[in-house]
């Protein structure tokens, strides 16, 4: 594939994200703080991101299977998971645990697992989309091309 | 030479005042280690030397504030800014805003606080502790432009102040090297008073409206 259907490829793939709401202007944030003098700015906050969150999904994970389940250990994983998510644009994860920390005010146990696995879904779901977002990068650097920053035109 | 000024002022006998800025050398605290990545990458490209910790324990730690006399060492640079986010375990950016309020060292430093919350009570309570602003997260680029803009600007007025004060006195034969000086006739928009104060008069003020 030549280099400027790469580049094609990569501006749709990117502009599906958005329409289908999986990012948000946060994400658009970050690739404007990336350069020349840091090239992989994006790919390093959210790889950072998806570290992070591993840990606290299991975390949470953990924390839900408990006998008693302690609600004040609870919120704060579900508050920094929304933090960082909102912090790259990761609106659908973001507005999960928006719901999921709701329940767990409500300390309605059956609500937090349907909500834990609906967070987990879409986080898989973003992580998904970005890993093949960063291979089609990878693919046009390797080429020889530039990455272009998004217009998003909408 | 009080701590938190940034312009350091050549004043040559009866020679033009110049000011070149050196960056401003930021203190970011954040639990979140996405958001201290994005947060250093925003004060960076704005051009400022950004050191970042994850707790308001570590803040005050690198500022010599938690007792220990050999920590101030640490630090090889004056800290010009706070930025510190509200929600953290342990210290709150509030008990971190007040810790550093309280400390006749480091009162003057400005302190800007972020949070994902937008509580009006959180905000008005951080104002008038001090704080002087307060940004919704996630934190933008035009954020992080605006709060620069503000501290350059206050770092810019109070060390006029201080040089036509200076200057004065040069021109009387007085020379009076401390930096707490009073009188500036030529501009009358200029206060005297440290920048957070100033917000906390102006918030004063705009509560009154109500």
């Amino acid at each position: 594939m030549g280099l400027v259907k790469m580049q094609k490829s990569l501006q749709d793939y990117t502009k599906s994200l958005f329409l289908e709401g999986i990012l948000d202007s946060q994400f658009l944030q970050l690739q404007q703080l990336q350069d020349e003098s840091n090239p992989d700015f994006v790919s390093q906050v959210v790889t950072l991101f998806f570290q992070d969150s591993d840990r606290i999904l299991n975390d949470l994970s953990l924390s839900l299977d408990q006998q008693v389940v302690d609600f004040k250990k609870v919120d704060p994983h579900v508050h920094q998971l929304k933090g960082s998510s909102s912090s790259i644009g990761a609106q659908r994860v973001k507005n999960a645990c928006v719901v999921f920390r709701n329940f767990c005010e409500q300390q309605n146990i059956e609500a937090c697992h349907r909500w834990l696995q609906q967070v987990k879904q879409e986080y898989y779901l973003v992580k998904n989309r970005l890993e093949t977002l960063f291979k089609l990068e990878q693919q046009i650097v390797a080429s020889g091309g530039m990455i272009v920053a998004f217009e998003p035109g909408f | 030479m009080a701590v938190g000024e940034v312009m350091r002022m050549e004043i040559p006998a009866g020679g033009d005042l110049t000011v070149t800025p050196p960056e401003l050398h930021v203190l970011a605290v954040d639990d979140s280690i996405v958001d201290r990545k994005v947060i250093e990458r925003l004060l960076r490209i704005s051009a400022c030397k950004v050191t970042t910790v994850d707790s308001g324990a570590r803040a005050l730690q690198y500022l010599g504030l938690d007792g220990n006399k050999g920590a101030s060492d640490l630090k090889d640079l004056k800290v010009n800014l706070i930025v510190t986010d509200y929600s953290m375990p342990g210290l709150t950016g509030y008990d971190l805003l007040k810790k550093i309020k309280e400390s006749s060292t480091f009162r003057e430093i400005p302190v800007v606080i972020m949070s994902s919350e937008n509580i009006l009570t959180r905000i008005e309570q951080c104002l008038k502790e001090g704080a002087e602003d307060f940004l919704l997260k996630p934190v933008k680029l035009a954020d992080v432009k605006r709060i620069k803009q503000l501290i350059m600007r206050n770092e810019a007025e109070e060390c006029k102040t201080s040089s036509l004060s200076n200057k004065r006195k040069l021109v009387e034969g007085n020379i009076d090297t401390s930096s707490s000086s009073s009188s500036s006739h030529d501009d009358s928009s200029v206060e005297d008073i440290p920048s957070s104060k100033r917000m906390k008069s102006e918030f004063e003020n705009l509560s009154s409206l109500h």
